[in-house]
């Protein structure tokens, strides 16, 4: 039993924190929701295609080469030449930030005062328009990060748990990272919208679209700022889960485990994006650690695993039932 | 003969309140029902049926399901994969332990199934609102696809986890298994969405559709007029699940014949059936086909263009497919967030007063 609660433990802190990367990812989504009303399906395929612009700036690639290829018959790959890590961060968080412009001049420009749920819709169509070009410009084979990023286990907390408990907790250095970046990022971000003027103007967009305006605050530049920073941030989340599981499609697929955590943890709130991230990250590995377990078997007759993929659902939406602005979201008023 | 009202006197209640009150209107639908009845069996070929009618007959009533519960009542729902699935299943599992049950029956009942686990997962609509109900149903996608897989009872038992159609017939014809004829899938798929067309259509005229609208427009307002959310909210949810899972248990029985849950049903197929009522028109029967038929004609035909025509390898079609369907909703979104339907409606209106426009 002894044996079972450190496997237990280890799992839970492990869970931490994966949910910690969930909310990489859901803070995206938070900051332009907060400032738009915008729930942004899109923020996984950003990240994708953030470390997808980032690989192939790095490693020199031809942008297009599929497509040019087909049409010219010529069979070019590469320019020849990399380019160093900082200056291709740089250029990739150039190309997000012209993305963000781009999303901002073609369509929420159009979309002004539409239903929240069309909005959604348009995001959706966004994520798959966005999937289909990162995919023509730079190939959808699966890439490395190549990145000065620590990885592999942990010896110290290895070496530490090994002497308190007589067993070594299992713990990934880039996990580590992550939750330190994330950690990061949120008090980045809180600083930037409590102190700056930017930051202000962005909470009094948040707060009314109207007044603000009205204030001479310009609603296009405030939106072009935030989708850039959720771009930022998305590439951030794009290199980690990129340095985790490689480069590929899949990756996309982060939005659906950062939507539980956004529906746990409140729309509106950037340290319930963090929090949201735990306990989900924490309560998906646990339970799969009880229901997949031994004596979970001989109690109920079966056992269960890669519950994963629906467990975080049910935990939000279950929840939600019980209180549905999430923990830390704003009250939901309704009027007629 | 010019599209309109005038001289089409109407001399009963009965005539005054059909469905298609034009002349025009009324004969085009009914040639249209009997020309896909009568004449497009014996001129159809194996590849037209099962790349594209089949298909697009399937998905009709897949996003007539969805268009009721999203476009006519408003709640968005991302679960219909999930759905698709049960009906599935569920049709599998009626056909293994019951052999001599009608198909019909056992389609019919596949949807009554649907229904009923519909209810029970549109029960938190009752207290989550927009996208946040989207959000949740996503929970209906993935438990349901993972309950598939995860319970052997579900498949039988199988080595490969996949589902296989046995062979059924209605009125001595194959209809289901590898040796069925396209025309008679193609007959038998077409009745069920003559059908339930017909279903829905009269329900979206009638009080419930109303009372859906009601609760789509304002919810609260309309609590407040005296239609109860609970029983509106799940009777939309009971019948747009029943579409579905008849449309998944048709997915599964006639037109792919061996399924396998996570990649047939995945969240990719409840997508696809959003996108189509989005560029269809939501809240519009006429759409539901329309979204169906574009988005089962497109591939096809980009496939045909940039592999057929111009000798493109098969992963460039694909990433061009998907900006492409990205874009069109974009761009439907944003020009017409009512979808081609409404521009239909639009092109009648002008219709009704030509040549004298205002």
């Amino acid at each position: 039993m002894y044996d079972q609660f450190l496997y237990g433990t280890e799992a839970a802190i492990n869970g931490l924190m994966t949910g910690v990367m969930y909310s990489l990812v859901a803070l995206g989504f938070v900051l332009i929701f907060k400032a738009s009303g915008i729930f942004n399906y899109a923020q996984g395929v950003m990240a994708l295609f953030g470390a997808l612009t980032l690989v192939g700036i790095q490693s020199g690639q031809v942008p297009f080469a599929g497509i040019i290829n087909a049409i010219f018959g010529t069979n070019i790959q590469h320019f020849g030449w990399t380019v160093p890590a900082v200056a291709a961060i740089i250029l990739t968080i150039g190309v997000m930030v012209l993305f963000a412009w781009l999303v901002e001049r073609y369509l929420l420009k159009h979309l002004v005062n539409q239903e929240p749920i069309i909005l959604f819709m348009a995001t959706i169509g966004l994520a798959y328009f966005m999937e289909g070009v990162g995919d023509l410009m730079w190939g959808s084979n699966i890439k490395k990060i190549d990145l000065p990023i620590p990885q592999g286990i942990n010896e110290t907390i290895d070496s530490l748990t090994y002497d308190w408990f007589g067993y070594g907790f299992y713990i990934d250095n880039l996990d580590i990272t992550a939750a330190i970046i994330s950690v990061f990022l949120v008090v980045a971000l809180t600083i930037f919208s409590q102190y700056s003027t930017t930051g202000r103007a962005l909470r009094a967009v948040a707060d009314d679209h109207q007044a603000a305006l009205s204030v001479g605050i310009s609603l296009r530049k405030i939106w072009v700022i935030v989708w850039g920073i959720a771009g930022f941030i998305a590439l951030v989340a794009g290199v980690m889960w990129g340095a985790k599981s490689g480069v590929q499609f899949s990756l996309s697929l982060i939005t659906l485990k950062a939507l539980p955590v956004l529906m746990l943890g409140g729309f509106t709130s950037i340290p319930g994006a963090i929090i949201g991230g735990m306990i989900i990250g924490v309560g998906e590995k646990v339970f799969e650690f009880i229901v997949s377990s031994s004596w979970f078997g001989d109690f109920m007759g079966f056992t269960m695993n890669a519950t994963e993929n629906w467990f975080a659902y049910v935990l939000a939406l279950v929840f939600l039932v019980f209180r549905p602005q999430g923990l830390f979201g704003d009250k939901i008023i309704e009027r007629v | 003969m010019l599209y309109r009202e005038a001289g089409d006197y109407k001399k009963t209640y009965a005539e005054d309140s059909q469905t298609f009150p034009l002349k025009l209107d009324r004969w085009s639908y009914y040639s249209i029902v009997f020309l896909a009845l009568v004449a497009v069996p014996f001129v159809i070929n194996d590849y037209w049926a099962s790349a594209v009618l089949i298909p697009f007959l399937i998905w009709s009533i897949a996003s007539l399901g969805l268009n009721i519960l999203t476009g006519y009542c408003g709640q968005v729902s991302l679960g219909t994969g999930g759905f698709m699935a049960v009906g599935a299943y569920a049709s599998y599992k009626l056909m293994t332990s019951f052999p001599d049950l009608n198909i019909l029956i056992i389609v019919l009942l596949s949807g009554a199934i649907t229904a009923g686990v519909g209810v029970i997962f549109g029960l938190p609509s009752l207290r989550i609102k927009g996208f946040y109900l989207a959000v949740a149903t996503l929970a209906a996608q993935f438990f349901l696809v993972w309950l598939f897989n995860k319970f052997e009872w579900f498949y039988n038992y199988s080595a490969s986890g996949q589902i296989s159609t046995p062979t059924r017939s209605m009125f001595g014809y194959e209809v289901t298994g590898p040796t069925a004829s396209a025309e008679a899938k193609y007959i038998f798929c077409l009745v069920l969405v003559i059908g339930l067309a017909w279903v829905a259509r009269n329900l979206t005229r009638g009080r419930i559709g109303r009372s859906w609208m009601a609760i789509r427009d304002m919810d609260i307002a309309a609590e407040i007029i005296g239609v109860n959310p609970l029983k509106t909210k799940l009777t939309a949810f009971a019948i747009s699940s029943f579409f579905i899972g008849v449309s998944g248990a048709l997915f599964f029985a006639v037109y792919l014949g061996a399924v396998e849950v996570g990649e047939a049903f995945g969240i990719q197929k409840s997508f696809l059936v959003l996108f189509m009522i989005i560029i269809g028109g939501l809240g519009s029967i006429l759409g539901s086909f329309i979204g169906a038929a574009f988005l089962v004609l497109l591939p096809v035909l980009l496939k045909n263009i940039m592999v057929g025509m111009l000798g493109w390898p098969i992963d460039l079609a694909a990433h061009i497919e998907l900006v492409l369907i990205g874009f069109l909703i974009m761009l439907t979104l944003v020009l017409e967030p009512h979808g081609v339907a409404q521009l239909w409606r639009v092109t009648k209106q002008k219709l009704r007063l030509w040549p004298f426009p205002h």
